[in-house]
C-alpha cells in the first residue's frame, strides 16, 4: 500500500467526517463543548485501538493455529530428543489450549512482554525499541516532505492551472504509478553509483554524525514520498478547487475580499480540512512503504525487521511489529482529529 | 432559482450509467481502447508465454557466452541478466504470477467490498453502522506489515498473501458503493418498486447495481493498480515467489544487486509495472469520464472579450442611471458547446431605486445577477453585451479591476446566508476583514465598525454574534449578517439574490423590514430577485420580468400589477398565491419553462400561452414600448390592455 489514490482517500475524507447542523449555541459554550468532544473522541479512539489491537492478535493466534508446523518442533530442529522438544513445547505455552495460549499471551502484551524473537531469543520489545527510532526519522521526514510539497504543487496546480497545473497533475499520476522500492533503485542508481554524491545504502545513527545521519536519509525520504505527495497534492488541489468554487469564497469575493486572502485564508482553510482528514491514511502508507524502502537502502528499521521476520517466519516478531505500527497508526489518527477540531468548529468525528 | 440548475455541470450526478450505452460510449475514447488492447496483450502473454517458453521459469543460468558479448541485442532485445538469461523472455514469463496476484486481490475486493457497500448503503440503520465499523477498523490497519503476517504463516502463498491484501483494501470499495447507493436508495422509482411489492435482493439487483457499476468499475480499476504495486513489492522482497522463477518484483531485486555492473537491469520491469499501473488508473479515469460526459474544462476568462465591440447594442446606457445592462448574453459550455442562459437582456437602475428581477426558476435572474460583478459559477461566461456602472463597462474589467468593484461599489446578499459563510471562521473575523478590505483602519477600529455594522442590522447582542461560528446562527440571524457584510463597503448597490426564499415566512418580512429601513437611511439601490410577487408589491419600485433569459414585461409596479400586458405575467400574479382568497383553488400556469438551449423559436412562452396564434412561432417577438416606460414582448400585447389581473 506504498501508493495512495483518489477514490480511497475521498471515501477515506469523506466518510470519517460528518458535518452536522446543531442548533444554535451560546457563543461562550464553546469552549466546554470542544473540549467534551476532545475526550469523547479520546476514549472512542482508545476503544477503536483497543479492539483494532484484539483483533490484530486474535487474527495472528488463528493464522498460527491454521500453520502445519510446529514452532518447537522449528527451534528443536531434527536432532533434538523428544524430551527438549516438550520442554521448548511447555516453554513457548504451546502445550495448552489455542483460547488459553491468547489469554497467555495477551496478559503479558499488556504488560509490554511480546515474548522473544524466535530466531535470536532477544525479547521482541527491545527489537522493535531499538528500531523504532529508524523508522519514524523515516517516516516523519517523509510525512514533512509529502505535505510541504504536496500542499505547494496542489495549490499551485489549483490556483495556476494552464500548463504549469497540468504538468503538475501529470507528475502526481506518474507518483501513484512509480513503486517506491523502483524510484529507489533508480535513486541509487542516479545520485549514489552516477554522480557519487549521497551513499548509496545504511543508515548512520545521528548520535554517530548529524550530517551522515541527514545524509543517509536522503535518498530514503525521496523514494518514500513521492505516494505521499501525489496523494496530498491531489487532496490539496481538488480541496482548493471545490473551496474556491463554494458559495462562501464566492460570497468573501462579491464583498471584495482580496485573491491573495481568498486563497491563503478562506480556500487554503478548506482545502487543509481534506488534507487533514486523510493524515492517517497516508501515515499508514509510508508504513507499508517503509517496509519496502528500508530493504532497498539496507537501514535498520521496523520496516526491514518485518520483512526478516516474514523471511524466518518469526511470528512473535511480526505480531510485535504489527501491534507497534498499529498503535502509531492510532496515535496519528487522534492528532489528527484534534486538528481537525481545531481548524473546523463543526466537526464531529463519527 | 439557482444558477446551478442552469449549470451543465450538475449534470455530473445525474447520469444514469446504463451498462450497455457506458461500455459504447467508453470504445469510442481511443486511450479506453489503446487501454484494453495494452490489458488483453498482457492477458494473452499470461496465458501464451509459460507454455511457449516453459524452460524459463526454472531456468537458473543462461547462455553464458551472452553474459560475456554484452551489450548483444542480436539474440536479446532487451539484453540479459547476470546469469545470461533473456530479460525479455522472463518478463513475459513473469506475467502470469503479476497478474494470477492482481486477479485475485481485486477479486477479493469485489466479493467483500460489493455487496457489503450496497447492503450498507440500501439498507442502512444498524447494518450501515456495523459495515462502517468493520471497514474504519480494517482502515486503521498497517495494510502490508500484516500481510507480512501472513506470509510469515503461509510462505510463499500468493493465494493468502494477495487475499489478505484485498481484505484489507476492500473498504476503498465499501466506501465507494456505499456512498453512490446512498442517493438512489431515496429515489422515487425504488420507493415505487418497493411500493409494487418487489423483493429487496431483487431491486438491488435489478435496480440499484446497474447504477453504481460505473463506480464500481472506476474503483475496481484503482484496485487493481494498487494490487500491482503491493504485488510486484512483495515479490522485490522475495516473499512471494521462489528463486529462479521470474516476477517483475523480483527482477527489480536482482537488478538492484547488480546496480553498478549493469544499471541497465531495474529499469525494463520498473517501466513495465509503472506503465500498468498508469494504464490501469487511465482507464479509470476514462471509464469515469465516460460516465459523465458532460465534463467540461473551466473556461479562463469568464468576461466578455473587449474586441467584441459595443457598436452592436443598438441602445445607449441611460446616462441618469446607476446601473445599464445592455444586451446582455450569458452562456454555459458544456461538452463542447455554449448553452445560453440570459439571452439579450436590457434593463437600467436609478440611483436609489429597488429594481425586481422577477421569473420561475431557470429563467436566468441569479445568472443576470452574478454577471453584473463577474462571479457565474463554473463555465458561466459573459458572451456578449455590457454593463455599464460608473461610467465602466464591468463586462470588459479583468477579474482584478472587478476586484475593486465588488463589495466597494456594488454588495452581493446571496440565497442561503448560511453557506454564504466560512464555516470555519468566526463572523467577526470575517467581517472585519471585509472592514479592513474597504476602510483602511486599525484592527481595533475594524472590530468596533463590525459590531456598529451587527447593530444596524438589528441584532440583539452584537458582540455574541462576532463571537460565533455560522453554524451557531439561525438563518434570520446568518442573513442580518450578510445584510451586514453587504453594507461594509458602502455599496451605491445591492444585489439580493432571494434574500428571503430559505427563511421562515415570520422571518421573511423582517428581512424586508430592514432593507427597506437600511436602503432609505442610506439611498442605495438594490436589484431584487425573486419570484415572489408579494416581495415585489412590498419592496420595488419598477419590475423586470424574465422567461426563458430574456425580458419579457418591465415597467413600474403599479401598471404592472394593474394591467400586465404579457400573458406570463398576468398568469404569474394570478398564480400568486398571495393574492388569492383562500375559498379560490390555486390558480397556475400549464406546463414548466423550457429549459436553456430547448428554447422555441418564435415566443417561448406560446406552448403555456393561452392567446398564442401561428405568427407566435415566427421569428424573434421584439420587446415593444407598451405605455410610459413600460415594455412587454408579445404580439398580442393589446388583447391585455385594460384587462386586470
Amino acid at each position: 500500500m506504498s501508493n495512495v489514490t483518489t477514490e480511497d482517500v475521498q471515501a477515506a475524507g469523506g466518510s470519517t467526517v460528518m458535518v452536522p447542523r446543531p442548533p444554535a449555541a451560546a457563543a461562550h459554550r464553546i469552549g466546554s463543548f470542544v473540549d467534551s468532544r476532545l475526550t469523547g473522541l479520546v476514549l472512542k479512539r482508545t476503544a477503536t485501538a483497543i479492539v483494532l489491537l484484539m483483533v490484530v492478535s486474535v487474527l495472528s493466534f488463528v493464522l498460527i493455529s491454521l500453520t502445519p508446523g510446529d514452532e518447537a518442533r522449528a527451534i528443536v530442529g531434527l536432532g533434538g530428543t523428544h524430551e527438549q522438544y516438550l520442554h521448548v513445547r511447555a516453554e513457548l505455552g504451546l502445550d495448552k489450549s489455542p483460547p488459553e495460549q491468547y489469554w497467555q499471551w495477551l496478559t503479558r502484551a499488556v504488560h509490554g512482554n511480546f515474548g522473544e524473537t524466535l530466531t535470536t531469543s532477544e525479547p521482541v520489545t527491545s527489537s522493535i525499541q531499538t528500531r523504532l527510532g529508524v523508522t519514524i526519522s523515516l517516516t516523519v521526514g517523509s510525512m514533512i516532505l509529502s505535505f510541504v510539497l504536496g500542499v505547494l504543487f496542489g495549490v499551485i496546480s489549483a490556483v495556476r492551472g494552464g500548463v504549469t497545473g497540468r504538468l503538475l497533475d501529470a507528475l502526481g499520476v506518474l507518483g501513484f504509478a512509480v513503486p517506491s522500492f523502483w524510484l529507489a533503485a533508480v535513486l541509487i542508481t542516479i545520485f549514489a553509483v552516477k554522480l557519487g554524491w549521497l551513499p548509496s545504502t545504511g543508515y548512520v545513527s545521528p548520535s554517530v554524525s548529524l550530517g551522515q545521519w541527514l545524509q543517509s536519509l536522503v535518498l530514503p525520504v525521496l523514494a518514500l514520498s513521492i505516494g505521499g505527495i501525489a496523494a496530498i497534492a491531489k487532496q490539496a488541489r481538488d480541496g482548493m478547487l471545490e473551496a474556491l468554487a463554494s458559495e462562501h469564497i464566492r460570497a468573501a469575493r462579491a464583498s471584495g475580499v482580496s485573491p491573495t486572502s481568498i486563497i491563503f485564508r478562506h480556500a487554503l482553510r478548506g482545502a487543509a480540512l481534506r488534507v487533514i482528514a486523510v493524515t492517517g491514511w497516508i501515515a499508514i502508507s509510508l508504513l507499508g512503504g517503509a517496509v519496502f524502502v528500508e530493504s532497498v537502502f539496507a537501514i535498520p528499521g521496523l520496516g526491514s525487521l518485518a520483512v526478516t521476520a516474514a523471511t524466518q517466519h518469526d511470528i512473535p516478531l511480526i505480531q510485535g511489529v504489527v501491534v507497534c505500527f498499529t498503535v502509531i497508526v492510532v496515535i496519528v489518527n487522534l492528532s489528527t482529529d484534534v486538528l481537525y477540531i481545531w481548524l473546523d468548529p463543526r466537526v464531529r468525528v463519527a | 432559482m439557482s444558477i446551478a440548475e442552469a449549470d451543465p455541470n450538475g449534470i455530473i450526478q445525474c447520469t444514469p450509467p446504463k451498462s450497455a450505452r457506458f461500455l459504447h460510449r467508453l470504445l469510442r475514447r481511443k486511450l479506453a481502447v489503446a487501454g484494453i488492447a495494452y490489458l488483453l496483450a498482457l492477458i494473452v502473454t499470461a496465458i501464451v508465454a509459460p507454455i511457449a517458453l516453459s524452460h524459463i521459469a526454472g531456468q537458473s543460468a543462461g547462455s553464458l557466452d551472452a553474459v560475456r558479448a554484452q551489450p548483444s541485442l542480436h539474440h536479446h532485445l532487451l539484453g540479459t541478466d547476470e546469469l545470461g538469461r533473456d530479460v525479455l523472455d522472463r518478463l513475459f514469463v513473469g506475467t502470469r504470477i503479476t497478474l494470477v496476484g492482481v486477479g485475485t486481490a481485486v477479486l477479493v475486493v469485489l466479493a467483500i467490498g460489493v455487496p457489503l457497500g450496497l447492503a450498507a448503503g440500501y439498507f442502512g440503520g444498524w447494518i450501515d453502522r456495523i459495515v462502517t465499523w468493520v471497514s474504519d477498523l480494517l482502515f486503521g490497519m498497517p495494510g502490508i506489515v500484516v500481510v507480512l503476517l501472513v506470509l510469515a504463516v503461509f510462505p510463499y502463498s500468493m493465494l493468502a498473501a494477495m487475499t489478505a491484501f484485498g481484505v484489507l483494501v476492500s473498504p476503498a470499495m465499501i466506501r465507494v458503493v456505499r456512498v453512490s447507493v446512498l442517493p438512489i436508495e431515496r429515489e422515487l422509482y425504488i420507493a415505487a418498486a418497493r411500493a409494487a411489492g418487489l423483493s429487496r435482493p431483487y431491486i438491488i439487483v435489478r435496480h440499484v447495481l446497474p447504477r453504481v457499476s460505473g463506480a464500481i468499475i472506476v474503483q475496481t480499476s484503482v484496485m487493481a493498480g494498487l494490487s500491482l504495486i503491493a504485488q510486484s513489492g512483495l515479490c522485490f522482497l522475495g516473499l512471494l515467489v521462489r528463486s529462479p522463477a521470474p516476477s517483475w518484483g523480483g527482477m527489480v531485486a536482482d537488478g538492484l544487486q547488480l546496480i553498478i555492473q549493469d544499471p541497465w537491469l531495474i529499469w525494463p520491469p520498473g517501466i513495465l509495472i509503472a506503465v500498468t499501473v498508469l494504464v490501469l488508473g487511465l482507464l479509470g479515469d476514462v471509464s469515469r469520464d465516460a460516465l459523465t460526459e458532460a465534463w467540461a474544462a473551466p473556461v479562463r476568462s469568464r468576461r466578455r472579450p473587449v474586441t467584441a465591440a459595443i457598436g452592436d447594442i443598438s441602445d445607449e446606457a441611460d446616462a441618469g442611471a446607476l446601473l445599464s445592462v445592455r444586451g446582455l448574453n450569458v452562456v454555459f459550455q458544456s461538452r463542447g458547446a455554449h448553452t445560453r442562459v440570459v439571452d439579450g437582456v436590457s434593463f437600467d437602475i436609478a440611483p436609489g431605486e429597488t429594481l425586481g428581477l422577477v421569473g420561475e426558476s431557470g429563467c436566468g435572474k441569479s445568472a443576470t445577477a452574478m454577471s453584473i460583478v463577474g462571479l457565474l459559477p463554473g463555465t458561466g461566461q459573459v458572451e456578449a453585451g455590457s454593463i455599464f456602472f460608473g461610467g465602466r463597462d464591468l463586462a470588459t474589467l479583468s477579474d482584478r479591476e472587478l476586484h475593486q468593484v465588488r463589495g466597494r461599489d456594488i454588495a452581493v446578499i446571496s440565497q442561503e446566508p448560511m453557506v454564504s459563510f466560512n464555516p470555519t471562521l468566526r463572523i467577526g473575523r470575517q467581517l472585519a476583514e471585509i472592514v479592513r478590505r474597504h476602510h483602511h483602519v486599525s484592527r481595533a477600529a475594524a472590530r468596533s465598525r463590525v459590531l456598529d455594522l451587527l447593530a444596524q442590522v438589528q441584532l440583539p447582542d452584537p458582540a455574541a454574534v462576532a463571537a460565533s461560528y455560522p453554524h451557531e446562527l439561525s438563518g434570520g440571524m446568518a442573513q442580518r449578517v450578510a445584510i451586514a457584510r453587504a453594507l461594509a463597503g458602502e455599496p451605491s448597490l445591492v444585489i439580493a439574490d432571494e434574500p428571503t426564499t430559505a427563511l421562515d415566512v415570520t422571518v421573511q418580512a423582517e428581512i424586508l423590514e430592514l432593507l427597506r429601513e437600511l436602503q432609505a437611511n442610506r439611498g442605495m439601490a438594490i436589484l431584487l430577485i425573486t419570484h415572489d410577487w408579494g416581495v415585489v408589491a412590498e419592496m420595488c419600485q419598477r419590475a423586470v420580468v424574465l422567461y426563458a433569459g430574456q425580458v419579457i414585461e418591465q415597467g413600474p409596479i403599479l401598471p404592472v400589477f394593474q394591467e400586465p400586458r404579457h400573458p406570463y405575467t398576468k398568469g404569474l400574479l394570478t398564480a400568486n398565491p398571495h393574492g388569492v382568497p383562500s375559498s379560490e383553488a390555486l390558480p397556475a400556469i400549464p406546463g414548466t419553462v423550457p429549459a436553456p438551449g430547448q428554447w422555441p423559436i418564435g415566443c417561448r412562452f406560446k406552448d403555456r400561452c393561452v392567446l398564442a396564434t401561428g405568427e407566435c412561432g415566427d421569428g424573434t417577438i421584439p420587446l415593444e414600448p407598451v405605455g410610459t416606460r413600460r415594455e412587454a414582448r408579445c404580439l398580442h400585447s393589446a388583447m391585455l390592455e385594460g384587462e386586470c389581473a
